[in-house]
């Protein structure tokens, strides 16, 4: 049956998602938490262990497969999303999730990642944005801010960063969220969102490389500075950050813009109002963009959640079409056709 | 109108044909209407379809031209014939590029209408030759076919447009009558082909009957011809294709192993049609996935294949390079697994449209690190059927990906196919590792396999992947031992496979002076080629290889027993490279590598210059 993930029969504990291997990443590396997130999440989610699969590419991040007591499939760099998508295909019993780095899902993998999201395959990305090649060594990433200075680019580097949420909407994936490794409760609140949806579901993790990269997302994750600069959405309820609850986002025109909640002017009802169900992806695009303008909180959540038909719904229900009009295919009807003759 | 006259019958026991004309005229289609008729009448017949990778080529350029040739014949034959009988130029241009290939004394039937003083500047003619004493060595009959049919469809409230692109049924009509086949497969054809346009169906019909009147009427001929059947084994028969023959084989394979087939594949000439034949099996449970790119198409597969599918993919030469990392990620994952390769001309874009053998390097041992995969090579279109069962036989049993070889062509070509009985398909045995007890990834069975576990089965969650494993416990291992014993082990078992696949036979004498030894597609053009020195009096034998890698286990034995070995190749002598190095011999090697399949004569030729007249004997 197509979409018939098996219901869990036994409650799970975070200690039946790991797996018996030594855990090989850097002390102090954000990976840590994630597992620990995804593990801590997974009794939740529904699923019989036995029917979920995370496949992965190349990259520190994709090492995940190893330490989750689930199946899993450890492949070659930049191809997990277009395995996964053979997997789910084939069996669209399973709960086929990707474990996957800025590298590895944005580089050497990017036309399997656009076009994963376009054909709406029934996949759960979990990308880990650290915005650095930590396996290699400390090159930068397609998602590295220009002017970098890494090994590869001693005077900086000179392109353009990808923006992967404006990426995965514009390439039309169903699901679009983000989250960062150091809050765990958030952390886990989109890995169980990520695990409901149906359809390519891209979440990304901002992730603390804390050999080649540490710092990067320091200003969202120090108790100091988060709160001014991270902003929480979430469906129907107001955009509001700030220590204490004292600043909005106000749309001017297309442009979000910061308002003071206490100065009288403004009150919340001014506020930019979530919508992630909006069929129109403009708002979700406003959100993916908004630290385009300088001072702009980094906004996490779920920027955006639609639901179509998946791939392999697609497939499998015009195999049953057609199986219904022509009947189940036999080797005697495969091979004699109409244009045969008989010698006697 | 003339008084219908009764025209002699000769009778023929083979005739070569060829249809040429501007890539748009349809003579593609021309040419396999005729082989679908030859074969419902029994003839034994081989195809070559030759057209330029244009689609719509400008008209009338030498470069747009595309053909088809069609060998037919009373008896058993295995090719498409080395030189035409008869040559249908459909304008000035097909006749330039195809004249020289023409039997002396042959027919050429030409398209008059189409000799224009546009047309012959660009094929290069000064005069026109319907009309100076040029053609005097072949039969020349010029028929004005675009404005007969025209003048067919005056009444048919059809433009100009829509009625010129009719003339290819006049031509089919006409050949129809010359060689004395009947019009009922070609009616039926054009009722479905065009059931939603029953104007343009109506037209069709009219022009392929006008053609066949034209041809009784007419003063131009005054004999046909008829090829009696051959004389073939009791059976029911289709005629198919190379590319028809893989996609049935493996829709077999799937019905005989109960596994669910699962196509990953990217459009490329000329490997698409399989994909095209697969897509419509949605009845028989097969999911094709059109991929973004090549390596989504193997990937794709690969996880269709860790999900319990049979997983194939197919290609042509620059989707093989672009599939390699992967099939390493396949004999590192121990996954089953069948890359399909329809070689075509290379490097590079090379020829796509044209046939070559210049992939069997790349397929060895185009992979980084100790990588063995068994390489399989298809010798005919039905032969297609056969290998691509096998194949899947083989990847299942030692869960390892296989490569088959086919080329454009034998996927092109078609032959008449005498459809095998169910039973008469061996059975493909597939076990699913359920057992928690005593399970772990890398275990090895009898033939060095490892297990395949269904995802989903509780208890047996594990992890593959690309890094090397650990024998048996599959954990992800850098210590040496461990790797050179990998490595030995991966080669152990491919190479077991030789235990498992049929000794090599030699057609005629056991041993002697001269042996050739083909693979793949030359098949045809070697056995005729053999045939016929022998026929002359030369003693030589014929050996031909369908297993490349291992090779069969009494090879080494064979090539001892002859004093020369020949291999014709459609390329620089990559098996002959291989022989030599794997047996110490000396092989002649016989290489040809013009986008075109052998002539037997050609090959002939070449036997009777190695025997350098002592016949062999």
């Amino acid at each position: 049956m197509a979409n018939n993930i098996g219901v869990q029969a036994i409650k799970y504990t975070a200690k039946d998602f790991s797996s018996d291997q030594d855990v090989r990443w850097c002390p102090g590396c954000g990976d840590y938490s994630i597992l620990a997130q995804v593990q801590r999440s997974f009794p939740d989610i529904g699923v019989k262990k036995e029917k979920i699969v995370f496949v992965s590419g190349i990259g520190c991040s994709s090492r995940f497969p190893y330490y989750m007591d689930t199946y899993g499939f450890h492949s070659i760099h930049g191809r997990a999303a277009a395995i996964a998508s053979g997997l789910k295909i084939a069996r669209p019993d399973l709960s086929v999730w990707v474990a996957t780095g800025d590298g590895d899902l944005m580089s050497i993998g990017g036309n399997h990642f656009i076009h994963t999201c376009r054909k709406n395959m029934d996949l759960k990305i979990l990308m880990f944005n650290n915005r650095i090649y930590g396996l290699t060594k400390g090159q930068y990433s397609p998602t590295s801010e220009k002017g970098k200075i890494t090994k590869s680019t001693p005077y900086g580097s000179v392109d353009y960063p990808f923006n992967p949420l404006s990426l995965a909407l514009g390439a039309e994936a169903s699901f679009v969220a983000r989250t960062f490794d150091r809050d765990a409760k958030h952390l886990q609140e989109m890995v169980k969102r990520a695990a409901g949806h149906k359809g390519t579901a891209f979440l990304e993790i901002y992730q603390n490389c804390n050999i080649f990269n540490d710092g990067a997302f320091s200003i969202l994750t120090e108790k100091e500075t988060k709160a001014d600069n991270v902003l929480i959405v979430e469906h129907g309820k107001p955009m509001v950050f700030g220590k204490e609850n004292d600043k909005g986002i106000k749309l001017d025109g297309f442009t979000p813009v910061i308002i003071d909640l206490k100065d009288g002017k403004n009150s919340i009802n001014d506020c930019f109002v979530h919508d992630e169900k909006d069929p129109d992806p403009i708002r979700a695009f406003i959100l993916a963009h908004m630290t385009d303008h300088p001072g702009m909180p980094v906004p996490i959540g779920v920027m955006r959640q639609i639901f179509k038909e998946t791939y392999n719904e697609g497939v499998d229900n015009q195999i049953k079409h057609i199986t219904e009009k022509k009947g189940v295919g036999t080797l005697e009807k495969l091979l004699f056709t109409e244009s045969t003759w008989e010698v006697n | 109108m003339a008084q219908e006259t009764e025209k002699e019958i000769l009778g023929l026991s083979e005739v070569t044909i060829r249809f040429a004309g501007d890539s748009g005229d349809g003579m593609q289609l021309t040419g396999s209407q005729f082989s679908d008729t030859t074969a419902l009448m029994g003839n034994d017949l081989g195809t070559l379809p030759d057209y330029p990778a244009e689609i719509r080529a400008p008209a009338g350029t030498l470069y747009g031209v595309s053909g088809f040739q069609l060998h037919f014949s009373s008896s058993d034959i295995h090719t498409p014939g080395d030189t035409p009988d008869v040559l249908v130029a459909m304008n000035p241009a097909a006749l330039k590029i195809n004249l020289k290939d023409l039997k002396q004394g042959g027919m050429l039937i030409a398209n008059s209408d189409s000799f224009d003083a546009k047309n012959l500047k660009m094929a290069g003619y000064e005069k026109n030759p319907l009309e100076d004493d040029s053609l005097s060595r072949y039969k020349l009959v010029s028929v004005p076919i675009t404005s007969l049919t025209t003048n067919a469809l005056q009444d048919s409230g059809l433009g100009i447009k829509e009625i010129t692109r009719c003339k290819n049924f006049f031509t089919l009509g006409l050949t129809y009558w010359l060689f004395n086949r009947p019009l009922e497969q070609t009616l039926n054809w054009i009722q479905t082909k065009f059931a939603k346009n029953k104007a343009i169906a109506d037209a069709n019909a009219k022009v392929l009957k006008a053609g066949y009147y034209f041809g009784e009427n007419t003063e131009l001929f005054t004999t046909r011809y008829t090829v009696e059947p051959a004389q073939f084994p009791k059976g029911v028969y289709r005629n198919v294709s190379g590319n028809e023959a893989i996609a049935l084989g493996f829709t077999a394979a799937s019905l005989k192993s109960g596994l669910p087939l699962f196509l990953g594949s990217y459009p490329i000439t000329p490997a698409s049609d399989i994909l095209h034949y697969l897509s419509g099996f949605k009845n028989y449970g097969v999911k094709t996935f059109q991929a973004e790119d090549e390596i989504a198409g193997i990937s794709a597969a690969i996880g269709a294949s860790y999900g319990g599918s049979l997983a194939i993919t197919t290609t042509s030469g620059p989707g093989m390079a672009l599939k390699t990392e992967a099939m390493g990620l396949a004999v590192m994952t121990e996954l089953p697994l069948v890359i399909i390769n329809i070689q075509r001309g290379g490097p590079s874009t090379g020829l796509p449209t044209k046939t070559e053998q210049a992939d069997l390097f790349q397929a060895i041992y185009g992979r980084n690190g100790e990588s063995p995969i068994p390489v399989l090579a298809t010798s005919t279109p039905s032969d297609c059927f056969y290998m691509s069962i096998e194949a899947a036989r083989i990847a299942i049993k030692y869960m390892t990906p296989v490569i088959l070889l086919s080329d454009g062509y034998i996927a092109n070509g078609t032959e008449p196919w005498r459809i095998p009985s169910a039973d008469e398909l061996p059975d493909i045995k597939v076990k699913f590792w359920d057992n928690k007890e005593g399970f772990a990834p890398y275990l090895r069975d009898e033939n060095l396999s490892r297990p395949w576990v269904k995802i989903g089965t509780p208890g047996l969650e594990h992890r593959i992947g690309g890094l090397e494993k650990a024998h048996i416990t599959g954990n992800v291992s850098y210590d040496p031992d461990n790797h050179d014993f990998m490595v030995r082990m991966r080669a152990a078992k491919i190479k077991k496979i030789q235990d498992d696949i049929p000794n090599l036979e030699v057609k005629y004498e056991q041993e002697g002076e001269l042996l050739v030894l083909g693979w793949g597609g030359t098949y045809g053009a070697i056995t005729e080629a053999v045939m016929r020195a022998r026929a002359q009096g030369n003693k030589v034998s014929q050996t031909h290889l369908k297993y490349l890698f291992p090779f069969p286990k009494n090879l080494g034995d064979i090539l001892k027993r002859f004093k020369k070995i020949l291999i014709p190749e459609i390329n620089l002598g990559q098996l002959t490279t291989i022989i030599r190095s794997e047996f110490l011999i000396a092989p002649i090697s016989f290489s040809k590598v013009k986008g075109l399949p052998f002539k037997s004569s050609e090959i002939q030729n070449k036997i009777i210059e190695v025997l350098g007249g002592s016949n062999g004997k």
